[in-house]
């Protein structure tokens, strides 16, 4: 195995900010609801928040009860329980992933989300869009896409710094 | 009791859920912080998430528990579990034939879990013992024996009063622990989290025999007992389990061993006081205690549909259909 560790975050980051902001007015969306997936969305949305709007505070989802493979993984030994301090019925949603890979996690959100409310919509940003999608789902705002392999794999690290390591199998 | 039937499986999971005694610390904070993680599901406008989907969990109860069934039931269906309720009469015929009779004509229904209760201490390892491969049993009160899931509501919520650290805290368990299931599971669980003190404040005539042996320090007076506490446990009197003149009478009783407001001065200024309910009112406490600012009886209520849900969906992973066996 060997890691790269990708160098700047903070302009990923900026980016992305600027992307969202672009993104909220061409559809008009005013105060959105920020939602993070532990562990490393929330980090990432916590840094987008600094640097988009410091209101309302963050949503955070752990998607370990709305997982597809209970069955064969069992459960997560370590679930933190969401917390969404906001009603979000007819509101609109920006959900913060760190990697959009399979989209399995992205459905598992969406459907939690369901179990709150009826959201207005839900906007999508991912620090980092990877190949390997199983299902249809697409984000809004990327930081940065990667062509990865079935057997590369990139994680997040944090929170403080925020680091990408990317493992290829050598 | 324990012959036969491992709670744990060869892979470290969770196959069943009998007894406290032999689970160890690790598990128990496993368990509570699983069921932790489960109580942000009732603040949701749909009160379920969709872990246990597909699976029957069957209420197999040969006494009658009205709260233990509901909790049980409600904890299944938040998981998004299918629930059949079965009420067996234990009256007819010789009851082993009985039991291994009406369990495998259950397990020929395809179910995966059985919550069991009995008035027969040692049925829920019975049935442990004798149930097919893939199905979980757990233990939702036998006899005088056990009553695990209580227990663990009952450490889950003084955690949360209280903190992480039962070192420091002195915990005063009163009432009936003879007849008590819930109070050998509390004293075991107790015991596994280093609590700092554990007294049992009970009459003569309601201790067990082997009361010595169980690493808590007995009183018989309840202001002595229960003076200087952070955590005051009610047992209920097990009217209905009791034999003979063990008791002179309710009111004798509640002047002895009955807490009230002037009583709970004597305990720490922020004890919290529990009880595994339904109250005697006027019995085991006054109700300006159990419905006073320092009682956590029906948060008690609450945290107990969060512990079962942990239980039962800890349990469940081997219940998956390529578990080995």
């Amino acid at each position: 195995m060997n890691a790269v560790s990708h160098p700047d975050i903070e302009r990923l980051l900026g980016r992305m900010a600027q992307d969202l902001r672009t993104l909220l007015d061409r559809r008009g969306i005013e105060a959105p609801l920020m939602v993070g997936i532990h562990t490393g969305g929330v980090w990432v949305a916590e840094r987008l928040r600094r640097l988009l709007q410091p209101e309302p505070p963050l949503g955070t989802l752990d998607i370990s009860f709305y997982r597809d493979d209970f069955t064969r993984l069992g459960l997560n030994p370590l679930v933190r329980p969401s917390q969404l301090p906001f009603a979000i019925d007819d509101r609109h949603i920006l959900l913060v992933d760190d990697v959009l890979h399979t989209g399995r996690t992205v459905r598992a959100a969406m459907n939690e989300l369901f179990d709150y409310g009826r959201p207005a919509a839900i906007l999508l940003a991912v620090l980092v869009e990877r190949s390997g999608r199983e299902l249809p789902i697409e984000a809004d705002v990327v930081g940065q896409r990667m062509d990865l392999g079935p057997h590369e794999h990139v994680k997040l690290s944090g929170p403080d710094p925020l680091a990408l390591e990317i493992h290829c199998p050598t | 009791m324990n012959e036969g039937v491992h709670q744990i499986d060869d892979q470290g999971r969770l196959r069943h859920f009998l007894t406290i005694e032999g689970l160890g610390r690790d598990w128990l904070i496993r368990i509570l912080d699983t069921a932790e993680s489960f109580s942000g599901v009732a603040e949701q406008s749909i009160k379920k998430v969709p872990l246990l989907r597909g699976r029957t969990i069957v209420n197999l109860f040969f006494e009658p528990s009205t709260r233990t069934r509901t909790t049980f039931e409600l904890a299944a269906k938040r998981l998004s579990a299918d629930v059949l309720n079965i009420n067996v009469s234990t009256s007819a015929t010789t009851k082993g034939e009985t039991l291994l009779d009406t369990l495998r004509n259950i397990e020929a229904m395809h179910v995966d879990m059985f919550v069991v209760r009995h008035a027969d201490s040692g049925a829920a390892h019975f049935i442990a013992r004798h149930v097919a491969p893939g199905i979980s049993v757990i233990n939702a009160g036998d006899g005088r024996h056990a009553h695990p899931t209580q227990a663990l509501l009952d450490l889950f919520t003084i955690r949360r009063a209280k903190g992480d650290d039962f070192g420091r805290l002195r915990v005063a368990i009163v009432g009936d622990i003879e007849h008590s299931r819930v109070a050998r599971a509390q004293i075991h669980a107790l015991n596994s989290l280093n609590t700092g003190e554990i007294r049992v404040v009970a009459p003569r005539t309601l201790l067990p025999a082997a009361a010595d042996s169980l690493g808590v320090h007995l009183f018989h007076d309840l202001n002595e007992g229960i003076r200087d506490a952070d955590v005051i446990i009610m047992l209920r009197l097990q009217r209905e389990r009791m034999q003979g003149a063990l008791l002179p009478s309710e009111h004798e009783y509640f002047r002895l061993y009955g807490l009230t407001e002037e009583r709970l001065r004597l305990a720490r200024p922020d004890v919290v006081v529990m009880h595994p309910g339904p109250i005697n009112r006027g019995v085991e406490m006054d109700s300006r205690v159990a419905d006073g600012a320092h009682s956590l009886i029906l948060q008690q209520v609450s945290h107990g549909i969060a512990v079962r849900m942990a239980v039962m969906s800890l349990a469940m992973q081997v219940a998956a259909p390529e578990a080995p066996v």
